[in-house]
């Protein structure tokens, strides 16, 4: 994958994060993820479309996503509250939305956020895209973006075209 | 001053209207995406709204051509991550008087409320 491809997520949701929740994130080393790998209990997905095309995902364990999502919200909210997947999901839309916005020249496309929550679910992304897992740190606790994205072969693309799959396991 | 608060995320829609109480607005109405707005805003007939982009059932780009399109003239923010200056001249051209990028500060999506209500009034 481009490292360009990269950069604008770990600026987003430093941005989102900052901006939103007066929270300050520190990324640690990028990695590879293997397809089928646990994420962690709590994920927000979106999927890209057009010129770039996969999926991103925002992972938290419980105890971490219910700490961001109070702040978020502005009242304590327990992850079994009706109105917790609609904050996580507000939350990728957010950090897709921003790094979308800095890859200059790209038509991209992100659908409606999908959120996903269950101990040690696997998302399995479009197979010919490899998965870049990157680590965060903040005083909530830590948690990752995960970065499924490409070139797109097809111009123009379909909107919403991006296949993401996810269950629980 | 009545409201019309348009986004699919239940969470936004109690931050926007949590900052509009703070500005002394307290009459505000929600609709979860363009058509639920398209069949409040002939009953409401909102002074204001915000107006989020990306949305299922009808987007907010959609939402505001339509909108124009009956004659409403009511001021309209557009609130939403599309931050592209090609999506900002799009949604100008279709009828969005201010625009505010996600993620925002409660003072700056205040600023651009008192904004546009002062250019509407002028």
């Amino acid at each position: 994958m481009d490292s360009s491809y990269i950069t604008p997520f770990i600026k987003s949701v430093q941005n989102v994060f900052e901006t939103m929740l007066q929270l300050k994130v520190d990324i640690g080393e990028p990695a590879l993820k293997r397809s089928g790998d646990p994420s962690y209990d709590v994920s927000g997905i979106i999927g890209m479309s057009g010129d770039l095309e996969g999926s991103i995902v925002l992972s938290f364990p419980i105890a971490t996503a219910e700490r961001v999502v109070s702040l978020f919200v502005g009242t304590d909210m327990a992850h079994s509250h009706a109105d917790f997947p609609d904050a996580v999901g507000e939350l990728v839309n957010m950090v897709s939305g921003g790094a979308k916005a800095q890859f200059a020249g790209k038509h991209v496309s992100i659908t409606c956020p999908s959120v996903v929550i269950g101990n040690d679910h696997a998302i399995h992304g479009a197979k010919d895209v490899i998965c870049i897992h990157l680590p965060c740190t903040s005083d909530c606790g830590q948690f990752a973006v995960e970065v499924s994205i490409k070139q797109s072969c097809l111009k123009p693309a379909a909107p919403g075209s991006a296949a993401v799959g996810a269950k629980n396991a | 001053m009545k409201i019309l608060l348009v986004d699919d995320s239940k969470t936004m829609r109690n931050i926007q209207k949590g900052i509009l109480g703070q500005l002394g607005y307290s009459d505000v109405q929600e609709a979860c995406d363009g058509l639920d707005a398209m069949s409040k805003v002939g009953a409401f007939q909102p002074d204001l709204l915000l107006v989020d982009w990306n949305m299922p059932n009808m987007d907010g780009l959609t939402f505001v051509k339509q909108f124009r399109a009956k004659g409403f003239k009511s001021p309209i923010i557009m609130v939403t991550t599309e931050a592209e200056k090609a999506r900002v001249v799009e949604a100008i051209k279709a009828g969005v008087n201010n625009y505010v990028v996600k993620p925002f500060t409660p003072d700056g999506l205040s600023e651009r409320i008192k904004e546009t209500l002062a250019r509407a009034a002028a």
